[in-house]
C-alpha cells in the first residue's frame, strides 16, 4: 500500500519535472536583451556577436537548443556562465553551501524556537504565554525579511559594536581566516575533477561542518557568530508559522476525548501532552515546515543580498538581471527540483503517519 | 411574556437565538467577538482613512525637494517639537529622505500605493484562479489534468523567485511586478476553488439543477460558485497580505515600483546602504508594511474563524 503510494506520487512528479525544464528554458529565451551584448559589451559588433551565437548554440532552433539543453542536463553537464566564464555546476558548488548553511539554520532555529512555544501557549491556552506567543507570531509572520534583516544588523552591528554582543553584518566568514578543506587537512588523495571531488568541494564549503569535522573550533565560532543575523532574519517567518500551527492542532487535539481518557486513566498532564496529543498533532506542522522551506528559498535571494553573503539565490539574481542564460537554467532547475523533492517527502511521510492520506 | 417568548428569551441568553440570520450576519458578529480581528479592522480602517485624506494630512508634497526651502539636510534625522526638538527649526517627524524630501508625507501617500497593490493583485489573481479552478473542478477529465499540473509547475518554483524572472521578462516596473505577483499567487486561488467544486458538484441541490434542465453555465455560476465563497475570501484576505509583502520586496529589490513613487518597499530599498547612518529612512517604511500586512493577516485569520461552521457556537 504505502509502495504503492509512493510509487504514484513519484509518477505524478514527472511531468512537472519536465515542465520545469521547459518554464526555466523558456524563461531563459524570453528575458529581453541580447546576451551577447550583455556579456560582451554594448559595441560588440554583428560579427563577434555571431560567432558568440555560434559557439553557444543560439543560433540553432528554439526546440533544437531545447533538445540539446535536455541531453546536456541529462548527463549532468548545464553549460557554463556567459559572465563568470566557468562551468555552472562548479558555480553551484560554490554558491550553494552558503545557502544550505543558511536555509537549514533558519529551519532549525525556527523549529527550536517555534515548536515548544506552540505547545505551550497551547497547553496554557489563554494565558500570557498564549497571548505573547500569538501576538508575536502574528507580528513575525508580517514582518519584510528585508527589513527585519537590516534593522537587526542595525542594533546588533553598529548600536552594541563595543559590547560582546556584537556581531557582523556581512560575510560568513572574517576574510583572511584560514578555513583549510577536511580532505586536505586529512591528507585524502582526491581526483582533479568528477561528481566525487565536487562532493568534497561542497561540504567543505560547508564552513560549520567543515570547522566541526577537523577540530578548526575558531573557524566554527567565527561563521557561526556570522550566521546568527541572517539566520534570525529568515528564519523569523516559518518560526511564527511553526508556533501558530503547532498551537492550532496541539488546540484541537487536546479538545479530543482520548486525551480526556488519557488524563482520566491517571496519567500526567506531560506525558499526555507530549505522547498522546504532540504526536498527533504533528501531520500539518510536517506540511508548515516542508511548504516553510520554499519560503527560505526565496526570503535567502532578500538575506543574502543584505547580508553581502554569495549564495543560490542572490546569484540566480544577479544572472536574471545580466540574462546569463547558463546559470539562470540551472540554478532554477535546481531550486525547482529541491523544491517538487521536498514536496514528495512531506507528502509521503504525511503518508506514513496518516495511513488515510494513502486511500486516496 | 408568553411562552414562546420566554423561552427566546431563555436561548437568546444562551447566545442561540431563534430569529433566522444570514450567513454573513453570523460572520460579522463572530469577527467581533475576536480581539485580534477588531485589532486588525481598526488598524486597516485607519491605513484606509489615510489613503484617502493623504493630501489633506501629508505636510509636504511627497515629491517636493526642500532644498532652498527650508534649512534642512539630507537624510536629516526626525525633528520632533514635543520630544525636544528646537522650535526655530522644521517639523519633520520622520526625518528628510536621500533626495531632501519630507519622509512623513511620503510614507502617508505609500498607503494608498500599497493597498491599490493589494488589492489589484489578489482580484486578478482570484478571477483567473477561480476560472481556472472551476473549469477543474466541473469538468474533471484531461481538463483538470492540464490545468492542474501547470498549476503544479507553478507552485514548484518559490513564489518570489519566479515573480523575479517574470518581471525581468516583462521589464522593471510597479505594473508588471504587479502582474507578475499576480501569476504566481493563481495557483493558491485555483486549489481552493477546485476543491470546494468538487466537493459541491456531487451534491444533491446541484443534481436537483441539473435535472430540472440547468444547464453547465447556470450550475457552475449560480450554484456551485457561490458555496465556494467562503474559503475563497479567506484566502484571499491573507494573500492580500502575502501580495503587498511580495510587491515590497520586488521594489525592495529595484524591480517594482521606480523612484521617485512612494512605494514603501523602494523608499526601504534605495536608502538601504545608509541603515547605520540614517536608520530613520530604512525603519519607518518598514515598520508601514508590517503593520499593513498585520492588519490584513489579523482580519484573514479571524475571518477563516468566524467563517468556520465546526466553531459554530465558540468565541474566544
Amino acid at each position: 500500500m504505502m509502495i504503492q503510494y509512493i510509487i504514484r506520487r513519484v509518477l505524478t512528479a514527472i511531468p512537472v519535472l519536465f515542465g520545469i525544464l521547459l518554464v526555466t528554458f523558456v524563461l531563459a529565451r524570453v528575458i529581453p536583451g541580447d546576451p551577447c551584448r550583455a556579456i560582451l559589451g554594448e559595441k560588440a559588433t554583428q560579427e563577434v556577436c555571431d560567432r558568440f551565437a555560434e559557439e553557444h548554440g543560439l543560433n540553432k532552433p528554439l526546440a533544437t537548443q531545447f533538445l540539446i539543453y535536455m541531453q546536456e542536463i541529462a548527463r549532468g553537464d548545464f553549460g557554463r556562465s556567459f559572465r563568470y566564464g566557468m562551468p555552472v555546476t562548479r558555480l553551484l558548488i560554490e554558491r550553494l553551501p552558503t545557502t544550505f548553511e543558511l536555509s537549514v539554520s533558519a529551519l532549525i532555529l525556527s523549529m527550536i524556537v517555534g515548536i515548544p512555544l506552540g505547545v505551550i501557549s497551547a497547553v496554557k491556552h489563554n494565558s500570557w504565554v498564549d497571548v505573547g506567543t500569538m501576538v508575536w507570531a502574528n507580528t513575525g509572520v508580517s514582518m519584510p525579511v528585508f527589513w527585519l534583516g537590516l534593522m537587526l544588523a542595525y542594533v546588533f552591528s553598529l548600536l552594541l559594536r563595543d559590547t560582546p554582543f556584537w556581531l557582523p553584518p556581512s560575510g560568513r566568514v572574517t576574510a583572511g581566516l584560514a578555513a583549510p578543506a577536511f580532505y586536505v587537512v586529512w591528507g585524502w588523495h582526491v581526483p582533479e575533477e568528477g561528481l566525487w571531488l565536487a562532493l568534497l568541494q561542497f561540504l567543505s564549503r560547508l564552513h560549520i561542518f567543515n570547522g566541526v569535522v577537523t577540530g578548526n573550533w575558531k573557524l566554527v565560532g567565527d561563521a557561526l557568530k556570522h550566521l546568527i543575523l541572517p539566520a534570525v532574519a529568515l528564519g523569523t517567518i516559518p518560526m511564527a508559522l511553526i508556533a501558530r500551527m503547532t498551537r492550532s492542532s496541539m488546540l484541537e487535539v487536546l479538545g479530543q476525548d482520548y486525551i480526556r481518557t488519557a488524563r482520566a486513566k491517571g496519567l500526567s498532564k506531560i506525558k499526555v501532552v507530549l505522547k498522546h496529543a504532540f504526536r498527533n498533532s504533528l501531520l500539518p506542522l510536517v506540511t508548515v515546515i516542508g511548504l516553510s522551506l520554499g519560503t527560505l528559498l526565496g526570503g535567502a535571494v532578500l538575506t543574502e543580498t543584505i547580508f553581502g553573503l554569495s549564495g543560490v539565490g542572490r546569484t540566480l539574481y544577479e544572472a536574471i538581471t545580466a540574462r546569463d542564460y547558463g546559470i539562470v537554467q540551472a540554478f532554477t532547475v535546481v531550486i525547482a527540483v529541491f523544491f517538487v523533492a521536498l514536496n514528495l517527502i512531506v507528502d509521503i511521510s504525511y503518508a506514513y503517519l496518516d495511513p488515510r492520506v494513502r486511500l486516496d | 411574556m408568553t411562552k414562546k417568548e420566554s423561552k427566546a428569551a431563555k436561548l437568546d441568553a444562551e447566545g442561540i437565538s431563534l430569529k433566522s440570520v444570514s450567513l454573513w450576519q453570523i460572520t460579522w458578529r463572530r469577527l467581533f467577538r475576536r480581539k485580534s480581528a477588531i485589532i486588525g479592522m481598526v488598524i486597516l480602517g485607519i491605513l484606509v482613512l489615510i489613503a484617502l485624506t493623504a493630501q489633506w494630512i501629508a505636510p509636504y508634497d511627497p515629491f517636493q525637494v526642500l532644498i532652498g526651502i527650508e534649512p534642512v539636510k539630507q537624510r536629516q534625522a526626525p525633528c520632533i517639537h514635543l520630544l525636544g526638538c528646537p522650535e526655530d527649526q522644521p517639523e519633520h517627524i520622520m526625518g528628510i529622505d536621500g533626495n531632501v524630501r519630507d519622509q512623513f508625507s511620503r510614507l502617508l501617500y505609500g498607503t494608498r500605493l500599497s493597498l491599490v497593490i493589494g488589492l489589484s493583485t489578489v482580484s486578478f489573481a482570484i478571477v483567473i484562479g477561480t476560472v481556472l479552478g472551476a473549469l477543474s473542478g466541473y469538468f474533471g477529465g484531461w481538463v483538470d489534468t492540464v490545468i492542474m499540473r501547470v498549476m503544479d509547475v507553478l507552485l514548484a518554483f518559490p513564489s518570489l523567485l519566479l515573480a523575479i524572472a517574470i518581471v525581468t521578462v516583462l521589464g522593471p516596473g510597479l505594473v508588471n511586478a504587479l502582474l507578475a505577483i499576480g501569476i504566481v499567487s493563481i495557483p493558491s486561488y485555483a486549489r481552493v476553488v477546485r476543491s470546494s467544486v468538487i466537493t459541491v458538484r456531487e451534491m444533491d441541490f446541484v443534481s436537483a439543477t441539473r435535472a430540472m434542465g440547468g444547464n453547465s453555465y447556470e450550475i457552475l455560476f449560480k450554484r456551485i460558485l457561490p458555496n465556494a465563497l467562503t474559503p475563497l475570501i479567506v484566502q484571499g484576505t491573507l494573500g492580500i497580505a502575502t501580495a503587498i509583502l511580495d510587491a515590497a520586496a520586488l521594489s525592495f529589490l529595484g524591480l517594482g515600483a521606480q523612484p521617485p513613487t512612494p512605494e514603501w518597499g523602494s523608499m526601504l530599498g534605495s536608502e538601504r546602504n545608509q541603515v547605520f547612518t540614517a536608520p530613520h529612512l530604512v525603519f519607518y517604511p518598514g515598520l508601514a508594511i508590517m503593520l499593513t500586512v498585520l492588519s490584513f493577516n489579523l482580519l484573514g485569520d479571524g475571518l477563516r474563524d468566524a467563517l468556520d461552521p465546526r466553531l459554530a457556537h465558540t468565541s474566544g
